[in-house]
């Protein structure tokens, strides 16, 4: 297995070729989880001293040791035991979509979130994660010293929503498809990029100015057109937006 | 040639399905043994989502499927080629885990006991030259009188001044020890020099009290007031100074062809046996401090104390030595 780093992001090749890549979250997003969890903490923290006071009835000194003990288990155990219990996750992490992942994509475990939790006693020196803030700053991957004697990354949670083939392809009447040789022609002289390109325009469409979306849709019917060139009765009336959309499905083989 | 997309999803999907739903139930029972059958499907799975998801690297580019497919290749391979095997929550295994990391590190305890014993003598040096060094020296402001006068007022004690106070009292004690050794280990980050700091300042206290307490005549309340908790207490310590200078080594890699991740990954398992061992210990040295070692003679006779004391390190001293050897040994 290869590993090689990029900005922004931890690559991973496995053995079989397949290469994948996860998203590392930026040092100021792992500072709001962070805030997330301190102030979760803090709630955990109030609860159990409150709880240990109940305790006063049989002594009052074994009360104020429980709510001492409490404080330290949650104080030190939070993030170790919430990380292994959701896979490298606590709850600033779930909120702001982060995870722990072993740096190789292996496995994470309990050892390393041990490790990366336990050397927060350094990373948060000597104020507010000032050394683990700085490290996460000038590593290649973004890690602070626990995450690095760990050899852990935080990344952005992957997505696991199944693909919306509606987005790209619509069941709609499609001119171009009334014209199968000339349709699978453009489907072979396509470059990947271009299509890849054409399929972000339209998934991003919503997000352009006006005037930037009429030139980039433009740009790509023209190199869409350059490739086939159809009857005028298949492309009349058809925009440059509508001609892109139409091209991508004769590509994608959505032959409604 | 870009391949036709539902029809490619048609085909496939039924096997991401299957490797979701095998995925998610060794996810949620990550200790879980599968049959060989079901290591196979696995691999078969992978490897076909693999080959789907490199088609469609190549050849397609929508961008939601495709980080689906890299979602579920990248957690199957982390479990097929993770050769660590899952932690189980055995708790013979994990407690002879420890005394297994001990061994296998033992220049690394070395070090840390030898940097301790250098701080012992540099206390010992100091006081013995400057007696008025001694605000500076000492951790705990009860040790600011003379070593005479604190006996005479302990051993002359008519109420018990840890009365209503003694669970706290240990509670606080056992956090806060823990809390230094986890520093000894984590500083261990700094290339050891944090660890070496830790260690040394430790040892630089413990000499001070101990040449003035000698130097005062009061070496059997001195013997009797620190082994029934220091016996455990000290190799705690020591135990996190231990883990320190593990890190510190793998952080180093003098000697290694390794790389440095291979090298952290090498010693995780044993940084937090020990580290995890470490804290057991001080948890009971915590209660031996509260409940045992602040009561001096008349209430328990010294010879009582110390020889607890001797017991519990030559307990430690064997269990460390000992426990775990045999088939399952470390190489």
């Amino acid at each position: 297995m290869k590993v090689s780093g990029r900005k922004n992001s931890l690559t991973i090749e496995t053995p079989e070729g397949v290469v994948f890549s996860y998203e590392l979250a930026t040092p100021v997003t792992r500072a709001l989880a962070w805030a997330v969890d301190a102030a979760a903490i803090g709630a955990a923290s109030t609860t159990a001293a409150t709880l240990s006071q109940s305790a006063n009835i049989l002594s009052p000194d074994w009360a104020k040791a429980l709510g001492v003990a409490l404080y330290f288990l949650i104080s030190t155990g939070y993030g170790i035991v919430l990380e292994w219990r959701w896979r490298g996750q606590t709850l600033g992490k779930r909120l702001l979509g982060l995870r722990v992942i072993d740096a190789q994509g292996l496995r994470l475990q309990l050892p390393q979130i041990a490790l990366r939790n336990l050397l927060r006693a350094v990373d948060a020196l000597p104020f507010f994660y000032l050394l683990g803030g700085s490290a996460s700053l000038v590593s290649r991957y973004s890690q602070r010293l626990g995450d690095l004697a760990a050899n852990t990354v935080v990344v952005h949670e992957r997505t696991r929503l199944e693909p919306d083939l509606a987005q790209i392809a619509p069941a709609r009447y499609n001119s171009l498809l009334a014209h199968p040789q000339l349709a699978a022609r453009l489907r072979s002289l396509a470059s990947p990029e271009a299509v890849g390109i054409a399929v972000r325009a339209i998934a991003l469409r919503d997000g352009y100015d006006p005037a930037a979306r009429v030139e980039l849709f433009r740009e790509l019917s023209g190199y869409f057109r350059s490739l086939v060139r159809f009857p005028e009765a298949a492309v009349e009336g058809l925009t440059d937006e509508q001609y892109v959309r139409s091209a991508l499905r004769v590509i994608y083989g959505n032959g409604a | 040639m870009i391949i036709d997309l539902p029809r490619f999803v048609r085909t496939e999907k039924v096997y991401w399905d299957e490797l979701q739903k095998l995925l998610h139930e060794i996810e949620t029972e990550p200790g879980r043994r599968m049959p060989l059958s079901g290591i196979q499907r696995l691999h078969y799975l992978y490897e076909r989502c693999s080959a789907d998801l490199a088609r469609l690297d190549t050849f397609s580019t929508e961008p939601r499927l495709q980080a689906y497919l890299e979602s579920l290749v990248s957690r199957a391979y982390s479990e097929i080629h993770e050769t660590r095997a899952p932690l189980r929550i055995r708790w013979k295994n994990l407690i002879l885990a420890f005394p297994r990391a001990f061994r296998r590190h033992l220049g690394a305890f070395s070090l840390s006991l030898g940097i301790t014993l250098l701080g012992c003598a540099f206390g010992w040096f100091v006081m013995r030259q400057d007696p008025q060094s001694k605000a500076v020296l000492m951790p705990f402001s009860q040790l600011m009188v003379s070593p005479a006068e604190r006996v005479a007022r302990e051993e002359n004690a008519t109420i018990d001044r840890l009365k209503g106070a003694k669970a706290t009292f240990s509670a606080e004690l056992m956090s806060n020890n823990i809390r230094v050794t986890i520093l000894a280990m984590a500083a261990g980050i700094t290339w050891g020099s944090g660890t070496l700091i830790v260690l040394f300042s430790n040892g630089v206290s413990l000499g001070a009290v101990a040449e003035d307490y000698i130097a005062g005549g009061q070496g059997t309340f001195l013997a009797a007031w620190l082994l029934p908790h220091g016996s455990i207490e000290i190799p705690a310590i020591l135990l996190g100074g231990q883990a320190g200078f593990i890190l510190a080594g793998a952080l180093i890699g003098w000697g290694s062809h390794r790389s440095r991740a291979e090298r952290f990954r090498m010693v995780g398992g044993d940084l937090f046996a020990i580290v995890a061992g470490a804290a057991g210990l001080l948890v009971w040295a915590g209660i031996v401090e509260a409940f045992v070692s602040q009561y001096h003679r008349p209430v328990i006779p010294y010879g009582l104390k110390i020889g607890f004391g001797a017991c519990e390190l030559v307990a430690l001293a064997a269990f460390l030595g000992w426990a775990g050897r045999g088939n399952q040994e470390e190489t």
